[in-house]
C-alpha cells in the first residue's frame, strides 16, 4: 500500500478482498451436472406450457413450481448479440462475441460466447451474428460443470 | 380535487458533476445538496418532516449503505428516513416515494437527497459484472455497456438503423448540455467524432455511452399548505408510475415473451398510467420538455416511441430532421444534455426530475425552455428491469 496522502484533497487507498461460497441449489446443480454429461437441461411448467433456460424452479407466468425437465436442442436462433471490444479483467481477452440464443423447443434465450468467428472486421462479424441468424451448440473438450462448457458457433 | 392530494416541488439543488470530487466526502456532498434545496425552498430543517435517501449500489464508493453515514449531515437525526434503491431508476423512485409520503397525508413535506461517487473505484466494470447471475451469466463479459450493446443491435436490426443514426442522439445531447452549468460532458461534437470514438461493445462506441459522474442532488416536495407558505410558483407532481420486469434478459426477447426487451414494453405501460393521471392525451402537444434517463444513445429513441411522442421505429428518423432539438424542435428533449452527458447513478433519476420540475417552475436558468406547462422525467434501472416516469405541471391536475 502506498504512503497515505493526507493533504486536503488527497485520497486514501484501500484494497478490499472478499470471498463467497454461492449455494448452487437443486435446479442449478442439476443443470451443471447435465453440462458435465454434454446436456443442456431446461425446466418446464405443465400449467403454462413454457420451458425455461436457464432453468427455473418456479414458473413466473403460472406462479406454480416448474414440474418437468427437458433437454434443449443443440441448434437455435440468435435473439441479441454484441462483440465486446473493451473487455475487463478475469474474463476472456477481448474482442469476444456473445449472444443470447433461443435454442429450438425452448421458450427463453440463454447467453454464451460465440466462437469460431473472424473478428478482424467488426462490421462483417456483427452481420454474421445478427439477430435471426442460426447457431449450433458446441461443447468444449473438457467439461467442468459451468456455463462456459459450451459455446455457440455459426450454423451456416 | 382534494387539497390533500396535491403534491408539489418546492425547492431543488444539484451540484456540478465531474468524475472525481476530491474536495468533499460522500456525506459532505449529500449535505451540500440537502442544504441547497432547503435554501432554495426558503425552508429550515424543521420544516421537513421526513427524508427519502436516493442511493443506488454502494460498491462503487466502497462504503456499504452510505445512507447511514449521511444522517447527521442531512439533518436527518430524529426524523423518519428511508433509503430507496432501484439501480439506475433510484432517483426517480425516490421522488415517487416522497410523493406518496406526502400524498398519503403522513407528512407535510419530504426532503429527497442523495450523492454519488462512482469513480471512487477503478474496478467499476467488475462491480457491474456482479449484478448478473453468478451461475449462468457472470462468466461472460456482461456489464451495463455490453448488455445495452445486445439491446442496441436488436433495436437497429428491427428498425433498420445505422450507427450514424444513433450518433446524432449524442451530438444533440452534448450540444444541449452546453447550456447546463451542472453537466459533466458538453460541447459541440459531430457524427464523425462519435463514429471515431473507441468501440466498446458493438455497436456502442465511447460517445454512445454516459460518463461516470460524482456529485449530489436534492429536492423538497410538500403538500398544498407548504406550497402556499414556501413557493409562489411550484411544479405540481401530476402523474407518477413505475413498472418492473423479469431479471432474465433471455426471457424478454423470444416469441413467447410478454416483456419485449427491444421495444422496452414496461416504459410504455408506465407512461400510459402516468399520462392518464396527469391528463396527458397528446404528449407531443401537451408536453414541452422531456428529461429522459438516457445513459446510452439508444435509450432516447426508445422512450420517445414508447412514451407516445412518435410511432415505433421512427424516432431516429425524426432526430435527423431536428424534431428533438431544444430550439426549433417539436419538443425539447433533454435540454440538460441528459444522462448521456452526466450520470451520477444514485441521483441521475433525481437530477432528471429536478431538470424537468425547474423547467415548469421557470427556474431552469440558462436551460430554460419558454412556456413550459408540462414536463416529463424518467429513470431506468437494472438491465431495464425498473422503469418510472413522472409528469410535472404548472397547474395541479387531480387524479
Amino acid at each position: 500500500m502506498s504512503e497515505r496522502n493526507t493533504e486536503p484533497g488527497g485520497v486514501i487507498n484501500e484494497v478490499v478482498t472478499l470471498r463467497y461460497d454461492y449455494s448452487l441449489g437443486e435446479v442449478a446443480g442439476k443443470f451443471m451436472e447435465g453440462l458435465k454429461q454434454g446436456k443442456i437441461l431446461a425446466t418446464s411448467c405443465s400449467k403454462s406450457g413454457l420451458t425455461y433456460l436457464p432453468p427455473r424452479a418456479y414458473c413466473e407466468r403460472s406462479f406454480e413450481p416448474c414440474d418437468g425437465w427437458v433437454e434443449a436442442a443443440f441448434e437455435g436462433v440468435i435473439e441479441a448479440s454484441t462483440i465486446v471490444v473493451r473487455g475487463f479483467q478475469g474474463k476472456r481477452n477481448p474482442p469476444v462475441a456473445i449472444a443470447y440464443v433461443k435454442l429450438d423447443g425452448i421458450d427463453s434465450a440463454i447467453g454464451n460466447y460465440v466462437d469460431g468467428l473472424d473478428l478482424s472486421n467488426l462490421d462483417a462479424a456483427q452481420k454474421r451474428i445478427a439477430p435471426g441468424k442460426r447457431v449450433k451448440v458446441k461443447f468444449g473438450a473438457t467439461r467442468e460443470g459451468r456455463i462456459t462448457d459450451f459455446s455457440f458457433v455459426c450454423a451456416d | 380535487m382534494s387539497m390533500n392530494h396535491t403534491v408539489a416541488v418546492l425547492g431543488t439543488y444539484q451540484t456540478e458533476f465531474k468524475t472525481h470530487d476530491p474536495d468533499h466526502t460522500f456525506a459532505e456532498q449529500a449535505q451540500i445538496a440537502a442544504a441547497g434545496a432547503l435554501k432554495d425552498a426558503g425552508m429550515t430543517p424543521g420544516d421537513v418532516d421526513a427524508i427519502v435517501f436516493s442511493l443506488a449500489p454502494t460498491y462503487f464508493m466502497g462504503v456499504a449503505d452510505a445512507d447511514r453515514w449521511s444522517i447527521d449531515h442531512i439533518f436527518g437525526a430524529g426524523k423518519p428516513m428511508l433509503r430507496v434503491h432501484t439501480g439506475g431508476a433510484t432517483g426517480g423512485s425516490a421522488v415517487q416515494a416522497a410523493y406518496n409520503l406526502v400524498r398519503s397525508g403522513l407528512h407535510r413535506s419530504v426532503l429527497v437527497v442523495g450523492a454519488e461517487r462512482i469513480a471512487e473505484t477503478p474496478d467499476a466494470q467488475d462491480v457491474l459484472n456482479l449484478i448478473f447471475d453468478v451461475f449462468y451469466e457472470r462468466d461472460m463479459p456482461l456489464s451495463t455497456n455490453t448488455s445495452v450493446g445486445l439491446w442496441t443491435t436488436s433495436y437497429m436490426a428491427r428498425y433498420g438503423y445505422t450507427e450514424e443514426d444513433l450518433a446524432r442522439v449524442a451530438v444533440r445531447a452534448r450540444r444541449h448540455a452546453t447550456k447546463n452549468p451542472h453537466a459533466h460532458l458538453k460541447g459541440l461534437i459531430t457524427v464523425e467524432d462519435v463514429m471515431a470514438s473507441r468501440m466498446i461493445s458493438t455497436p456502442l462506441k465511447l460517445f454512445d455511452i454516459c460518463p461516470r459522474s460524482s456529485g449530489s442532488a436534492a429536492m423538497v416536495v410538500g403538500n398544498m399548505d407548504m406550497a402556499k407558505q414556501f413557493c409562489s410558483r411550484p411544479a405540481f407532481i401530476n402523474g407518477v408510475a413505475s413498472r418492473t420486469t423479469t431479471y432474465w434478459i433471455g426471457d424478454r426477447m423470444t416469441p413467447t415473451t410478454d416483456a419485449d426487451f427491444t421495444d422496452f414494453v414496461i416504459a410504455g405501460e408506465a407512461a400510459s398510467v402516468c399520462y392518464k393521471q396527469a391528463g396527458i392525451t397528446d404528449p407531443l402537444e401537451q408536453v414541452q420538455v422531456t428529461e429522459f434517463y438516457d445513459p446510452y444513445t439508444v435509450m432516447t429513441p426508445l422512450q420517445l416511441e414508447r412514451l407516445g411522442f412518435c410511432a415505433p421505429g421512427t424516432a431516429l428518423r425524426l432526430e435527423k430532421e431536428g424534431y428533438w432539438d431544444m430550439e426549433g424542435g417539436a419538443v425539447a428533449v433533454n435540454p440538460s444534455g441528459g444522462t448521456l452527458c452526466t450520470n451520477p447513478i444514485a441521483v441521475s433519476g433525481l437530477v432528471r426530475a429536478i431538470d424537468a420540475a425547474t423547467q415548469v417552475m421557470g427556474r431552469a436558468g440558462t436551460m430554460q425552455v419558454p412556456n413550459v406547462h408540462n414536463a416529463v422525467s424518467s429513470a431506468v434501472g437494472g438491465i431495464a428491469q425498473f422503469y418510472n416516469c413522472t409528469v410535472f405541471g404548472d397547474q395541479p391536475h387531480g387524479h
